[in-house]
């Protein structure tokens, strides 16, 4: 706790500036994706509402459709008599491979993304992010002389509506990062099994105990993002949400050199955490 | 007639033993099938009101049900193995698979008929323990296992230190044995006691379907017992560690493990539907099954794909890219098959004289609603796509598509196509109409709206959520009432047609349609058929 009582006042204005930006979460009644805020995002959104959707969509009224007519035209009322047809090789053979051609045209696309999503970049910073039983901690391994690796709870509903945060999305110390910059994040767990959601930037990646897995994204545009944890960890799963505020370059600096502070922040360990931040 | 029983045969009792002995000791394969139905409704109507609990709770943001989040969880995971070990598999293929195989490919009964009393009687007992482990301390935050029906190490282990657990292992283990007894009992029953002229290639659909699942069942399940006893003895203290990396273990490896028995799992739960539905088609087409061949090796073709594409419950686990890849493209040669099937379905019915009969109906929306679900399954197979996908609604909408509607409506498809058959008398059709129209509105209710939560990213198994989810919770809230209700006119059909205004059924009372053996027997069929085996002609359709 070297700097962050002590500027707290400095960072309340920072912040009060930052909140008024851009929030990322879900929209009520909304059929689509959350808007994408990341290249990977924005491929994978392309990808499932054009390609994906498209096929599905046709595939499923072909079928529809064609029940439908069966079932009028071929109504024993209007077609007493039944054919006895029970073989056409022909076909047989199209509907075999017509799936095959549409799956082939489907493929390619689909490793496009998946190729771009897990294949990590040359990265600008990277941080580490350990799920914890009921939160989440954050690290800066560049920048660890400066900050210090800190807890983020969830807001309780009052703490919340006060902080003007969705409940159950937001929390008292979100992860801070720079816009425009290409941040690769390390994930593990303390104890259970837990994921690690954003999905505004399109990654979900586990934290497992004993294991550091890898993910990333480059955010290019500033604002609050809200996730939740995604792999059942026990009672509080639900409580334990993720927020990332995307600050701009300068920001983020100033941000470092203040030590890392947040307003809302109301104490180190709050919910039953096992692993507290290091004093 | 020759009968091995001598004068019984004779008796107007036809050889029955009393109430007790009948019941309980039964080796009759009709019997025992019925054992299984009753036992999959009793477990239905429990893992139903599990789910219905759980809609309670998420109509509307905020603690409405559970006060303790972790009897929501335990709901969660419980109402996962019950619907799936006690509900779907018993009915399917305990109880359909009993009551029609052995008649289908003209077998007097199953081939060791003792060993199918011990595979039904274990699932009582697997269910007890079940039960038990509700009211016994799992984890320091209460009675029960939370931990959902995968099982994942560490909060199955280290998570979950309570007996809970250790019971749900126990009743696992049991139903596991159960099952793999029974699937020994149809492979053996479908290939030595066919009746003369009944070769593979003439076998009806419905066998092939039970056939290719009692294989599946046979190599996935020892994997999930091995996997359990792993569980087991990492939960011992002083215990061994597969899954606990602080003793060299992997977590993931579990979770490999498990998905090796859980991908098949799927197909064991789907392809004796598969068989069910051809039969219904068929029957009110008045045309023989199009493509029978294709249809049956594309059955064997999903049986044996099924056991390569595990790792796409896993895309989020911190794979390799290329096994990503892989997982993939591997995942999406199964839609291939399922499309044979969904094509020659349709195929079937073109040029057919179809008559919309009540099990007809169930045909088609299980086909219908299978569709729906499997193109879900194409979009979720798309390991890039997946990453803003797993674990949120979306997954929960697409399995319940493929199996809240696939395999249950698969189920009652055939319940309402045999129920003459199996009762001796007729199901009321106005009851069975209410119970279909319900159900098919009710379920389409509660999963459908469930995919934009997905999309939206609320995860699965959370027992609150933020405000912004709340308009299609509500809808699924909505659509469990519509479902219950339905529930409730299935029951007033069973009292209706069983007690209040029974009619009886004749020995084939579809029609000329309806070709297969069960269909030359009485309604019921004699405690014990073909005491003369029935000869299949060349001509004989499937
Ligand atoms: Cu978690």
């Amino acid at each position: 706790m070297r700097f962050k009582r002590s500027l707290i006042s400095g960072s309340i204005a920072l912040f009060a500036v930052s909140g008024q930006a851009f929030a990322a979460k879900p929209t009520d009644g909304s059929i689509g994706f959350q808007e994408a805020a990341t290249p990977v995002m924005e491929q994978l959104v392309h990808f499932h509402n054009v390609w994906l959707m498209t096929i599905i969509t046709a595939i499923t009224l072909f079928v529809m459709v064609l029940m439908a007519y069966i079932l009028f035209r071929f109504n024993h009322k209007r077609n007493p008599v039944p054919s006895k047809t029970s073989h056409n090789t022909l076909i047989e053979v199209v509907w075999t491979i017509v799936p095959v051609l549409i799956l082939l045209v489907m493929v390619v696309p689909s490793m496009k993304l998946l190729y771009f999503q897990d294949v990590i970049p040359e990265s600008d910073m990277t941080i580490k992010v350990t799920g914890n039983t009921w939160n989440w901690e954050y690290a800066y391994p560049e920048y660890e002389d400066k900050v210090e690796s800190f807890v983020s709870n969830v807001l309780e509903e009052a703490d919340a509506k006060a902080a003007g945060k969705p409940y159950l999305l937001g929390t008292d110390a979100p992860l801070v990062v720079p816009v425009d910059t290409t941040v690769k994040v390390l994930v593990t767990s303390a104890n259970n099994l837990h994921s690690f959601a954003m999905p505004a930037f399109g990654i979900k990646m586990d934290a497992v105990p004993g294991r550091i897995n890898e993910t990333w994204f480059k955010v290019t545009k500033e604002g609050t993002y809200f996730g939740q944890c995604s792999e059942l960890c026990g009672e509080r799963h639900a409580f334990m949400p993720i927020e990332i505020e995307v600050v701009s370059k300068t920001k983020f600096d100033q941000w470092v050199n203040n030590g890392g502070a947040f307003p809302t922040q109301l104490s180190e360990v709050k919910g039953g955490g096992v692993s507290a931040a290091p004093k | 007639m020759v009968s091995i029983y001598g004068d019984d045969a004779h008796d107007h009792d036809d050889g029955k033993p009393g109430f007790w002995a009948r019941w309980f000791y039964s080796t009759n394969h009709k019997d025992i099938g019925t054992l299984y139905l009753i036992f999959g409704i009793i477990s239905g109507l429990i893992g139903g009101y599990l789910s219905f609990m759980m809609r309670m709770e998420l109509g509307e943001p905020g603690i409405q049900v559970f006060d303790s989040y972790h009897t929501y969880n335990v709901f969660v995971s419980m109402h996962g193995l019950i619907m799936i070990f006690f509900m779907v598999m018993p009915a399917l293929i305990g109880g359909f698979g009993n009551w029609f195989v052995p008649i289908m490919i003209g077998a007097p009964d199953m081939a060791f008929p003792r060993m199918n009393n011990l595979s039904f009687w274990l699932l009582p007992v697997a269910l007890i323990c079940l039960m038990i482990s509700f009211f016994v301390p799992g984890s320091a935050a209460g009675n029960g296992f939370g931990g959902g029906w995968v099982m994942y190490p560490p909060l199955s282990t280290s998570g979950s230190p309570g007996p809970a657990f250790d019971f749900i292992i126990i009743g696992l283990l049991a139903a596991g044995f159960s099952s793999i007894f029974g699937a020994i009992n149809f492979i053996t029953t479908i290939l030595n006691m066919r009746a003369p002229g009944m070769t593979m290639h003439k076998m009806p659909l419905f066998a092939w379907g039970v056939l290719v699942t009692a294989f599946l069942l046979l190599l996935a399940l020892p994997v999930l017992a091995a996997a359990l006893f792993m569980l087991f003895t990492d939960r011992i203290d002083g215990g061994t560690g597969f899954f606990n990396p602080a003793m060299g273990g992997d977590p993931e490896m579990f979770q490999h493990l498990f998905w090796f028995f859980g991908h098949p799992e799927v197909y064991i739960m789907i392809l004796p539907a598969f068989g069910i539905v051809s039969h219904v088609i068929s029957t009110f087409s008045k045309k023989p099954i199009f493509g029978y061949l294709g249809m049956a090796y594309a059955m064997v073709a999903i049986g044996v794909v099924g056991f390569v594409v595990w790792a796409h419950h896993m895309y989020t686990v911190g794979m390799d890219v290329n096994l990503k890849a892989y997982f993939l493209a591997a995942t999406l040669v199964i839609a291939v098959p399922t499309g044979v099937k969904i094509f020659s379905w349709l195929a079937t019915m073109w040029g057919g004289s179809i008559t919309m009969t009540l099990p007809m109906l169930w045909a088609n929306a299980f086909i219908f609603l299978f569709v729906v679900g499997g193109v879900t399954g194409v979009v979720l197979a798309n390991a890039g796509v997946d990453a803003a996908l797993h674990d949120t609604y979306y997954v929960v909408a697409h399995f319940h598509y493929v199996l809240s509607m696939g395999a249950v409506f698969g189920i009652f498809t055939g319940f309402y196509y045999w129920f003459g058959k199996m009762f001796g008398v007729m199901y009321n059709k106005f009851w069975g109409a209410v119970h279909f129209w319900l159900f098919f509105v009710g379920v389409n209710m509660v999963f459908f709206p469930q995919h934009f939560l997905g999309m939206q990213g609320m995860p699965r198994r959370y027992v609150d959520y933020p405000v912004e989810f709340s308009l299609y919770n509500q809808i699924s809230t909505y659509g469990a009432y519509v479902t219950l209700a339905g529930v409730a006119a299935f029951f007033v059909m069973l009292i209706w047609s069983l007690i209040i205004k029974r009619v009886p059924a004749d020995d084939n009372y579809w029609g000329e349609g309806a070709t297969t053996l069960e269909w030359t027997l009485p309604s019921p069929p004699p405690y014990h058929q073909f005491n003369t085996l029935p000869r299949i002609s060349d001509d004989d359709g499937h």
